[in-house]
């Protein structure tokens, strides 16, 4: 049974979520990818502040595919997460609370998840089709001109995620393999 | 001389690009509903539905199954007798892409100079075209959408003749491995072994377009496919890396004899959005 949560994710929320629990996220999330996240982190190397205020907000690592007439999005699944690893730390920092995305992430982004109170969560890679329907608004609101990567507000209902590290050190991943591993 | 419009081209590949993004093949949703039947996980299970249930909404509503549309990887198999007509085989068969990504809502993923600006070229063209000349006076065409999650974990290995088949077969399930949850799992697993570096890539790539579940002609080579399967499954990893028994849904190699002093094995991942599509001109 999936556990309704609400976005922006509470300290209480996040003390709740173990890494294995599957989650339907409602409410207000960001998007940003490869190019944005570098980005990003070189504004704040030179001091300047972020296009968005992160202190606790949730990102989900995606590039949507362009949206039909009539539809907020297109397809909306994520992209594999080890590609923002060498930036995530530092957004941590800043106060980033949830991230969203496929696969696994460094040994330093584990060690500031866990440091900084924050969780990691996988939506299905290849289930964009499905994951667009729980999604009912986006907005561009930074870097247009990256095209796929530019960053986005999203509003979502009940879009479907699995925890993957909590902030216990659960890694569903390594726990994950280990019990089938034969 | 059969002539065959360069304008019939464009047409069959923008087609092809776009029911391959919006609609996976029978052969994949075959391996995949039996997959959900040996899953023992709960969530592997839960994942294996979703991905069924994407494949669904993707044909109904008429949104690509997955955000990343792929590089777009092209099979030619020209006939010698064919002969293209008003217009360039290689420009109708970019002009094909343009037209799917752009009329079809995909995504164009493709950057220009990929060690400096990579600036997006905005219509997912180039297409990277492989070409084979082949007796007859037809054209077939065979396009696989390809994700780069999947992509990036592509491995090559240029092994000792020593190293026989226990080495490809361990070298094939450490690329997996270390793949972990990155490729987007239930993959196929593409394999080329022999000729030099870039036949095995090649082969590995091409061994992709076999129908999903379907082995080897060749008996040996079919055996090699059910040992290297039965060792992935065995990993633990499981649909999208939650823990599990299916890694994988098929292996598909294919071997082409080689040097004396080599033993080339190459890997190419496929996630379980695998999209490709064919049809002959």
């Amino acid at each position: 049974m999936a556990k309704k949560v609400k976005l922006p994710l509470t300290e209480e929320t996040i003390a709740e979520l173990k890494a294995g629990d599957n989650v339907l996220l409602s409410g207000t999330l960001y998007v940003a990818r490869d190019a944005a996240h570098k980005r990003m982190v070189e504004a704040l190397k030179r001091g300047e502040p972020l296009p968005f205020d992160i202190k606790g907000q949730t990102l989900y690592y995606m590039g949507p595919s362009p949206a039909p007439p009539g539809r907020p999005i297109g397809s909306a699944g994520p992209t594999t997460s080890t590609r923002m690893d060498m930036y995530t730390p530092r957004l941590l920092a800043e106060g980033l609370k949830g991230m969203i995305g496929k696969g696994i992430r460094s040994e330093e982004v584990k060690t500031a998840t866990k440091k900084h109170k924050a969780v990691y969560l996988a939506a299905v890679g290849g289930a964009g089709a499905l994951i667009s329907k729980s999604i009912i608004k986006s907005d561009i609101i930074a870097y247009a001109d990256l095209g796929p990567e530019a960053i986005l507000r999203l509003e979502v209902t009940d879009l479907p995620a699995t925890v993957i590290n909590d902030i216990y050190g659960g890694d569903l991943y390594v726990e994950g393999k280990a019990k089938y591993r034969k | 001389m059969r002539e065959i419009k360069a304008g019939a081209v464009t047409g069959a590949i923008s087609n092809l690009f776009n029911q391959a993004n919006y609609e996976l093949g029978e052969d994949v949703l075959t391996a995949l509903k039996k997959a959900r039947q040996e899953e023992e996980s709960p969530l592997g299970q839960e994942v294996i539905d979703t991905i069924l249930k994407n494949a669904d909404i993707a044909s109904n509503e008429r949104i690509p199954l997955c955000q990343d549309c792929g590089v777009a990887v092209v099979f030619l198999e020209l006939g010698q007798d064919a002969h293209i007509v008003d217009g360039d085989l290689y420009t109708a068969v970019n002009e094909g892409v343009r037209q799917a990504y752009d009329e079809g809502y995909l995504r164009k993923s493709m950057v220009a100079r990929p060690f400096s600006e990579r600036i997006n070229t905005g219509d997912n063209t180039p297409a990277v075209i492989h070409t084979d000349i082949v007796p007859g006076d037809r054209l077939k065409i065979t396009v696989l959408p390809k994700g780069g999650g999947a992509e990036n974990m592509a491995r090559l290995g240029m092994l000792l003749p020593s190293a026989g088949r226990r080495g490809v077969v361990e070298f094939v399930v450490n690329a997996v491995d270390e793949a972990w949850s990155k490729p987007c799992p239930p993959v196929i697993i593409g394999v080329g072994i022999g000729g030099t570096a870039e036949k095995a890539a090649s082969l590995a790539k091409h061994a992709l377009l076999r129908k999903v579940g379907e082995p080897s002609p060749d008996s040996e080579i079919a055996d090699l496919e059910r040992e290297i399967l039965e060792k992935v499954n065995n990993l633990g990893i499981g649909p999208m890396g939650y823990g599990g028994r299916i890694t994988a849904l098929s292996v598909h190699a294919e071997s082409f004899p080689t040097h004396i002093t080599s033993l080339p094995v190459a890997v190419n991942l496929q996630c379980h959005s695998a999209r490709h599509r064919e049809i002959v001109l």
